[in-house]
């Protein structure tokens, strides 16, 4: 028996110390030495403050300026929108998992779709009745914490946020052509446009006018 | 389909086929123990772990010995992860002092890594602490998997051995799999996977501001009605040493994520290009070892006709899967939204980085292998595309399939179709010169068969008992949910119709039993098969020989897989999926 059991015990000893401490040690060695700012959560920092992160997306649709800025997808995790861990209620990433034939789907969609024309007349825009909705804009997310929109649908909010910062299309238009990513190596996944480094963007170059 | 999506998915399909060949020539070398250059690095540790377990490398095994060792080394696993989950919260390694996980799901947890499914009952970033990650579910990821290349290689060596009584070492096999195959590759992923964004940390959470602070309405304690307005003003990032993780839960085939959602998490998954590597590397070693298998027989016909058989059945699905999946759902056009644009179709529970090709390649290629990961949730795809990954488990996982234990699956399926094309021409059947005989085809009845009863019989416990109603949508998809749910486990994949809520001890309990008993009720009838095959001589092929290396045997293959999958499934997939399909194009 022990010629069982002898190399059981001691193999499972040895590769737990392999594989489970020595190789994530090393990585995370070797990745904070050649990698710091990826391997720390590509963190922004915003007058040396960390704001965020390049990969987490941040909730915009609600608060008083929210017609301003551009929104991020619609969000199923909770307490809030966008969060990431959540110590108390030990929530984190999360999908909303609706079928596609779900009741529940088609209302929160319908919400949605209500919202945005909400912020359009809180920023006094008239849309012309024809415009369709880009569908990633009123659909939840897989993570809960998409970082991006399609190009279609910041054009789709962007006569908005023109109109509710006092600028031209054309300035704002220029603007997220510079945070429109294109497919990675002209190849890979879809053209996206990265929604918090696009409203930091905004908000250091076209302070929302003080009103009131 | 856009023309962006078909050229990924074609140069998904042709790096994989290119890889095939030179890592599959090198596994052949490493399980032959002929040198393949890491060996003059790794060689001592290799050694060094020998002599501590007073192991004699030269010294073969029985397939009943064999099938001891590995039953005894899978035990100490599930002690092992099971006691480090339950002690967690006395650990080290613990920054966001996450406390202990229960006991049943605890118990599912340690079946599921250990049985190479990586079913995830639990969110990982709220759940897991690091040194639970690493040293509990990482250990598992490596050498689940190398257990599952170990059998295989077992197999391969009572296929091709004459009159002989033993069919290897498993200690070696196990050894040679992790130190020269999982880990350097595992390695050389999580430093890309790191490049392009995915933490690798064993700092605490990291709390940043946010740009915009939410207000929400919180109700007050427990008293239900009332509320107060809550201004919330930070996000806190978790962290952790993931990328390590990733990569070898991607290469083993395992599935289990660092974070809840899995490789949907931007900090999981983080580019396009990341992506494109994590899904490769999903089928990366189950698509060589087809090469390996048929260098290690000798005939690497034998290998190609099974990567044939393969492929052909992935492409058609993966293509059927894009296609439904680029469709709108005609329920929200309906308010004047656009599912037309560039990529975009069903965009409920995907990632906009990702679009609908990438989600749909992820979900074809987890569910073929049995990786279960996911990149999109697939409770949220239209249901006939939800179909197909769900279809692709109940086959058996043997297209692709897991690291190993996918082609000794296919294997078994190879051997029905060889006693049935026997049948038709009133020959005894072969296999690559050894006779097929009434043990070999009751091992291999009872490995393709266990799966599927596992499967009817666990959903049709779980629909009929008030414990299995956790279902989070109504209808037709709820019972999809359930169905899913025990195909996954009964296969040993791991991806879920999400919603489900399966962390209840009736779910953890009952895909924990079919978990266990689908991975070891198919491991030793294989070795049984691999052990009686060795034992006898070779027939010498004649004119009345079927070769099986030709396109009527691929086709062949192909129709004993399918129709052993449409025969025992249809019934229940025309409840769930294809009513479901029916009632979204009625609304």
């Amino acid at each position: 028996m022990t010629t069982l059991f002898r190399p059981a015990c001691v193999l499972f000893v040895c590769f737990s110390l392999l594989t489970g401490i020595a190789y994530p040690l090393v990585i995370t060695g070797i990745a904070q030495l050649l990698f710091p700012r990826q391997a720390n959560g590509t963190v922004l920092l915003r007058d040396g403050k960390p704001s965020g992160s390049s990969l987490i997306g941040q909730e915009f649709s609600t608060g008083r300026h929210a017609a301003a800025y551009f929104w991020s997808r619609p969000s199923a995790t909770s307490p809030v929108a966008y969060t990431p861990f959540n110590a108390d209620k030990l929530t984190g990433s999360s999908g909303s998992n609706l079928a596609a034939t779900n009741p529940a789907l088609i209302e929160n969609v319908k919400a949605r779709v209500d919202a945005l024309k909400e912020a359009d007349a809180a920023a006094g825009y008239e849309r012309p009745a024809s415009t369709t909705i880009p569908v990633d804009l009123v659909t939840s997310s897989a993570s809960g914490l998409d970082p991006h929109i399609s190009a279609a649908s910041a054009e789709y909010q962007l006569p908005r946020v023109a109109k509710a910062r006092h600028i031209t299309e054309s300035q704002l238009r220029e603007l997220v052509g510079a945070h429109t990513q294109s497919r990675q190596f002209g190849l890979f996944g879809e053209p996206t446009v990265n929604v918090l480094e696009l409203n930091l963007d905004l908000d250091s170059r076209f302070p929302i006018p003080a009103t009131e | 389909m856009t023309l962006p999506g078909i050229v990924q998915l074609a140069l998904y399909l042709a790096v994989l086929l290119a890889l095939v060949k030179p890592l599959g020539w090198f596994m052949a070398r490493v399980y032959t123990g002929k040198p393949c250059g890491l060996d003059r690095v790794l060689g001592p540790f290799e050694r060094l772990f020998y002599r501590v377990s007073g192991v004699d490398s030269k010294a073969e095994m029985s397939w009943k010995e064999y099938a001891k060792a590995v039953l005894v080394f899978s035990a100490l696993g599930l002690f092992s992860v099971y006691g480090l989950q339950r002690g967690q919260a006395l650990l080290p390694l613990n920054p966001q002092a996450l406390g202990a996980i229960t006991p049943d799901s605890s118990f599912n947890t340690s079946v599921s890594f250990v049985t190479n499914t990586n079913w995830q009952g639990y969110g990982g970033e709220v759940t897991m602490s690091y040194l639970s990650q690493m040293l509990a579910l990482g250990t598992q990821n490596f050498v689940s998997a190398a257990t599952g290349m170990a059998v295989l290689v077992a197999l391969i060596r009572g296929l091709s051995r004459r009159s002989a009584f033993t069919i290897g070492n498993f200690w070696v096999d196990l050894t040679r799999s992790t130190l020269y195959i999982l880990l350097p590759l595992s390695c050389i992923l999580a430093l890309a996977l790191v490049s392009q964004g995915v933490v690798q940390s064993l700092k605490p959470s990291q709390t940043v501001s946010l740009v915009q602070p939410i207000l929400f309405e919180q109700s007050r304690g427990d008293q239900g009605e009332a509320t107060h307005t809550v201004r919330v003003t930070e996000q806190v990032l978790p962290l952790g040493p993931a990328a390590s993780q990733i990569a070898i839960k991607q290469l083993g085939t395992n599935g289990g994520g660092f974070f809840n959602v899995n490789s949907a998490h931007p900090f999981e998954n983080p580019t396009p290009f990341s992506n494109f590597l994590e899904v490769l590397a999903i089928l990366l070693i189950p698509a060589a070892l087809c090469w390996t298998f048929g260098e290690m027989i000798g005939d690497r016909r034998q290998g190609w006709a099974v990567l044939a058989a393969m492929t052909a059945i992935f492409t058609v699905l993966l293509l059927a899967c894009t296609w439904a999946e680029s469709a709108a759902n005609p329920a929200i056009t309906a308010f004047g939204v656009d599912s037309t644009f560039g990529a975009a179709g069903n965009m409920e529970g995907k990632e906009v980085r990702f679009g609908i090709a990438n989600s749909a390649l992820w979900a074809t290629a987890t569910t073929a292998a049995s990786n279960g990961s996911v990149n999109a949730m697939h409770d949220s795809f239209t249901p006939l595309s939800g179909l197909v990954p769900m279809w692709l488990m109940q086959l058996g996982e043997v297209v692709f399939g897991g690291v190993g234990c996918g082609l000794y699956g296919m294997l078994m399926f190879v051997i029905v179709a060889v006693f049935i094309a026997g049948l038709m021409v009133g020959r005894t059947p072969e296999y690559l010169g050894k006779k097929i005989e009434p043990f070999e085809m009751k091992m291999a009845a009872l490995a393709v068969l266990m799966p599927c009863a596992l499967v009817l019989l666990g959903t049709a416990v779980a629909v009929v008992v008030p414990q299995g109603q956790t279902t989070s949508n109504p209808g037709a998809h709820g019972f999809s949910q359930i169905l899913y749910a025990f195909s996954s486990a009964s296969n040993n994949n791991g991806s879920a119709f999400a919603g489900l809520s399966a962390n209840t001890p009736f779910y953890n309990t009952a895909l924990g039993v079919c978990m266990f008993l689908s991975r070891f009720w198919l491991i030793v009838p294989v070795l049984a098969i691999a052990g009686s095959l060795a034992s006898k001589k070779g027939v010498p092929a004649t004119a009345g020989t079927l070769p099986t290396h030709t396109p009527v045997f691929i086709g062949m293959l192909i129709c004993v897989v399918i129709i052993v999958g449409a025969l025992t499934f249809v019934p229940a997939l025309a409840l769930g999926p294809i009513v479901e399909q029916l009632q979204l194009q009625g609304h």
